[in-house]
């Protein structure tokens, strides 16, 4: 005892905690959280504290990006495993600020459907802490540790509405397929390994910048698997199949989480993994990202326009957005990269308040979810008809949104990248899209004038909530701002991706 | 081209398109409890613009009506090299100022039949986005405005139409999207291939793009390809014009008015801003192909609208076959061609809209749009026929009033450039005189039974909405000279661009003998039956 007294101060490696926060905030404050709820009885404490916490904690979290993205150095910590560069920090803010958005329709929508609300927090608080580390990951290793801590989160929360079979579906199903595809991803991680002799992701760069790997078999092999891996987080076809019913069956305000915060993760690391790391072999990689984003942006549009339930048209658009996001990856170029980034930041908006808006309709059991559940809502709530029309006509890339500047990027960057197919097969698909959404808003608006008699009476009039009710307002108004002023968020986006 | 700034008030033209759009805001805004003060809010705004518009048309220097006037730049997105960038000049001006004069009489004609606050705030967000795509020369602007447009008519379509509406609404967005799907990466692929060939910054500059002419023949050629299926579609030309007569047919009254007298024009008007003056050589290339495609329009529609047993689907037929005039006007890429072509745009948007407006009068009191239940409307109704009679006689071409002046201007220079086309539009000229005479005599004439007897005559608020349109309809049939003036100008400044930048190429104009002079011609319209108007004179008894 007294030996170890001697060593007294213990010294520590330095780590620029500060730099950390990002992570650190959602982290601790789900510990934290998790902790008061298992030690304070319920009625001391209402089932609000948990939402309000989390939006605390996710905002507290989007300051201290803006805090560190105004010291305009990388930050490294653990030696450099954990680089908090301007990328990392770009998507810990679409992250969070998917969170800080979904939080405050919770405490209503948990009363409503009965799912349990601290659980719901505290595990949206873990997935975003792994999600924000897979963004700032610079060894495959804490890559892994990251999507691991984000996927475990994010198939418990799939699952979460327990008086719904389709949510258990839903989180079985998305556990299943993503431990499969995890495997994948070891798998690669361990070929790249094998052909490089290292995990670090800018080692693994300046490996291939420097030596020209002849047998190339393991690397190819590699970077396939990690390919299929990132492919089944980002739900891009033909890896997407676990995407549909998990988006359907999951509580709808996990599925803004899975289509904005998760989404944003996985392309993060798709990113770091091929343009940064594996960018000297792009001409391997690309043709395979190229075929990706056809088959995602086809399956995505079709199967979206022939679907007859809300919410899973939607889950299918997400889809089609992931392979709008790939467009801009296969341009593997920094163009490309800030296209990425910006799509990422609208679309996280869109779908946070797209989902919420199926959220408030969705009924007791969150399943009230067909097209007929819109229909009258444009005469009976025209406000949140008006905000659900915005934000699709925002997905269908109609100009003054942000999905057209986000669309707009993409297809540039795939333009400068000479793909111009790619370019075209992507914007074929958005009216594939669109008719998809048209869909939707024709039974908002468009009833046939032979049913009006008895749906005039029982005109849709949902109860929104404050909550809610803002969240659509914020994410109307963000995505009307992005698309009228895109020069904000666009310079933000370059500046991120090193333009 | 250079540009023009405007000295005494130079955001002319940006209030111009911001105002409906603040229209909208202020609707937005409104409470429901008012529902009396929406349509007067609406009639404000669309009325304040038409106001600046004849303001501008005022101010315009027709001496030099080739230059952009007014112009106008802002940054935007800069970091792309997009920027707000708008201008006016001879082939705008009067594409902005019958837009902006219509929708005031469309809202003043036309009552929502119901819910009045989104009807006229989507008016006013229409009337904004097709402002803004006639005055936008920044290519990426354009395309905003061009796609903005879609939201607003899909909604008055499928809102407000009847019949199959919903089915209508998203036939018409789609089949636009998908044209202008492909514009969008032209555009960018155009701007991008500009700059790595020009070795400057990445710009969306209609005028810097189009007076360099840096690209490879063929890769121009295929970007032209890609505008032209956009406007094509928006024409709309044979064979993607199918939209059109579902989208007519089930539009409430103002959406067709708006629909035909503006819409379409932005397909034609594109083609000569960003199509001509774009890529001249593809222009040249493609000529004969676009040629075909409108001669068989004048001709299909022509016959389509004959046989058609819906009074507004037979006019939006005719819609087809005079837009078909229009586009070969324009690659006839001569100076009658192009001027023709020019005029007939706005006289299409005069005439069609008038046509529009009337047959959803005879809808209001009838109920029916049926031609055969329809039948002596002229014994209750005579000053509804008579203005009825005027406007088809517009529409079918007849000396003396407007439509007459630019048909003859296309025809003559199609003769120039393809003789034997132009002779098979000409036979179009006589086949609209067909189906609207035959139309006219089938509404109009006979013994008025039932409920045909009892329809009442135009009001007063309809008479003078009719008035603007008859007046524009007499003027520029009798005196289009003014018109005439602030357009050749333009005209020639893009023919000679074409000339220019296509090697070999020369406007073709007539061999054997001086064709008509402009100055005579317009001197000499209004007895214009004794030197050159035999077809449509022939076919006036008919």
């Amino acid at each position: 005892m007294g030996t170890v007294l001697a060593q007294l101060p213990v010294r520590t490696p330095s780590v620029d905690w500060t730099g950390l926060l990002p992570v650190l905030l959602p982290a601790a404050g789900a510990l934290v959280l998790l902790m008061v709820r298992s030690l304070v009885p319920s009625r001391l404490m209402p089932e609000m504290v948990d939402a309000v916490w989390t939006f605390a904690v996710a905002v507290a979290g989007l300051v201290s990006v803006v805090v560190l993205w105004q010291r305009d150095a990388d930050i490294e910590a653990f030696g450099g495993q954990l680089v908090m560069d301007r990328i990392a920090l770009f998507v810990a803010a679409v992250v969070l600020g998917s969170v800080a958005l979904a939080a405050p329709t919770l405490p209503r929508y948990c009363r409503r459907v009965e799912v349990a609300s601290a659980e719901l927090c505290v595990l949206a608080l873990l997935a975003a802490a792994g999600a924000v580390v897979m963004a700032g990951a610079a060894d495959l290793i804490v890559l892994f540790l990251g999507l691991e801590t984000m996927s475990i989160a994010a198939y418990v929360m799939a699952a979460l509405n327990l008086r719904r079979l389709e949510s258990l579906e839903a989180g079985l199903k998305y556990f299943v397929l993503g431990a499969f595809s995890t495997a994948f991803l070891l798998f690669g991680i361990a070929l790249v390994y094998g052909a490089t002799g290292t995990t670090n992701l800018d080692g693994i760069a300046g490996y291939l910048d420097t030596y020209i790997v002849l047998r190339d078999g393991m690397l190819l092999a590699g970077l396939a698997m990690l390919l299929v891996g990132l492919g089944f987080k980002v739900a891009a076809a033909p890896f997407h199949a676990w995407a549909p019913d998990t988006y359907v069956g999951a509580p709808t305000p996990v599925t803004a989480l899975m289509a904005s915060a998760v989404k944003a993760a996985g392309f993060a690391a798709l990113i770091r993994v091929f343009v940064e790391a594996l960018g000297t072999r792009a001409d391997d990689w690309r043709p395979a990202v190229f075929a990706l984003a056809c088959a995602t942006l086809a399956v995505g549009s079709v199967l979206a326009a022939v679907q007859s339930d809300a919410k899973r048209i939607l889950a299918y658009s997400s889809i089609s957005h992931a392979g709008f996001i790939l467009v801009g990856v296969q341009a593997a170029s920094d163009e490309g990269v800030a296209a990425v980034l910006f799509y990422l930041a609208a679309y996280a908006v869109i779908a946070v308040g797209s989902f919420t808006v199926v959220a408030v309709l969705s009924g007791q059991r969150d399943d009230r979810t067909g097209l007929d559940t819109l229909a009258g809502l444009g005469a009976g709530r025209p406000a949140l008809a008006l905000g659900l029309t915005i934000l699709l006509l925002a997905q269908a890339g109609v100009p003054f949104t942000s999905g057209f500047v986000a669309k707009f990027s993409v297809i540039a960057a795939a333009v400068e990248a000479r793909s111009y197919w790619l370019a075209v097969v992507a914007m074929v698909s958005a009216v594939v899209a669109a008719f998809a959404y048209l869909r939707m808003v024709v039974a908002m608006y468009f009833r046939d004038p032979g049913d009006e008699a008895d749906t005039a009476e029982q005109a849709s009039k949902p109860a929104i909530g404050i909550g809610a009710g803002a969240v659509i307002v914020v994410a109307v108004l963000l995505t009307v701002a992005m698309g009228v002023v895109p020069g904000v968020l666009e310079s933000l986006s370059s500046t991120a991706a090193g333009l | 081209m250079s540009a023009l700034a405007s000295t005494s008030f130079p955001a002319a033209l940006t209030v111009l398109v911001l105002v409906p759009a603040a229209g909208a805001l202020v609707l937005l805004a409104m409470p429901r409890t008012r529902p009396d003060l929406f349509k007067p809010v609406a009639l404000v705004a669309s009325t304040v613009s038409a106001a600046l518009a004849v303001w501008v048309l005022a101010e315009f220097d027709a001496g030099s009506a080739a230059v952009f006037q007014f112009w106008q730049q802002y940054e935007w997105i800069s970091g792309w090299g997009v920027s707000w960038q708008v201008g006016v000049d001879g082939l705008s001006l009067f594409l902005v100022v019958m837009t902006a004069l219509i929708f005031p009489l469309a809202i003043v004609g036309v009552d929502a039949e119901h819910s009045p606050k989104p009807y006229y705030a989507w008016m006013l967000v229409l009337e904004a986005g097709c402002l803004g795509t006639f005055l936008a020369l920044d290519l990426v602007m354009f395309f905003v405005f061009f796609e903005i447009v879609l939201v607003p008519m899909y909604f008055l379509i499928g809102g407000w139409g009847h019949g199959r509406r919903a089915y209508a609404a998203i036939k018409f967005f789609l089949f636009t999207m998908f044209g202008s799907a492909l514009m969008l990466v032209a555009i960018v692929a155009l701007a991008f291939l500009h700059s790595s060939a020009s070795g400057g910054a990445v710009t969306f500059d209609l005028t810097a793009i189009a007076e360099s002419q840096v690209l490879a023949t063929n890769t121009a050629r295929w970007l032209f390809l890609a505008f032209a299926l956009a406007f094509a579609v928006k024409v709309p030309l044979f064979p993607v014009h199918t939209w059109l007569p579902d989208a007519h047919t089930n539009a409430p009254t103002a959406g067709s008015v708006i629909l035909a007298a503006v819409m379409l024009k932005l397909g034609t008007y594109g083609l000569v801003r960003f199509g001509l003056y774009l890529f001249p050589e593809a222009s040249v290339y493609f000529a004969p192909l676009m040629i075909t495609l409108g001669v068989i329009g004048i001709i299909y529609g022509a016959i389509a609208a004959a046989m058609q047993r819906d009074l507004k689907r037979l006019v939006a037929y005719s819609s087809v076959a005079h837009l078909g005039f229009i586009v070969i006007g324009t690659f006839a890429l001569n100076t009658e061609g192009l001027t023709g072509g020019v005029l007939q745009m706005v006289n299409h948007g005069v005439s069609t809209g008038a046509l529009f407006l009337l047959v959803g009068m005879i809808y209001e009191r009838r109920h029916s749009r049926e031609i055969s239940e329809l039948g002596g409307l002229q014994k209750p109704a005579p000053l509804l026929a008579a203005v009825f009679m005027v406007v088809m006689l517009s529409s079918v071409g007849l000396p003396g009033l407007n439509g007459f002046v630019g048909e003859l201007l296309v025809l003559l220079g199609a003769f120039n450039a393809h003789r034997w086309w132009a002779v098979v539009a000409a036979a179009g000229v006589i086949l609209a005189a067909v189906y609207l005479l035959w139309a006219y005599q089938r509404v109009f004439h006979g013994p008025a039974s039932g409920a045909n007897a009892e329809i009442p005559d135009l009001r007063w608020r309809e008479g003078l909405v009719m008035v603007p349109f008859i007046a524009a309809i007499v003027f520029m049939g009798v005196y289009p000279k003014p018109v005439i003036e602030r357009v050749e100008p333009a005209v020639d400044a893009i023919i000679a661009h074409v000339e220019d930048n296509v090697p070999g190429f020369s406007e073709p104009v007539a061999d054997v003998h001086p064709s008509v002079s402009l100055e005579d011609l317009a001197r000499s319209t209004d007895k214009a039956d004794h030197n050159g108007g035999g077809a449509e004179h022939g076919e006036e008894g008919g």
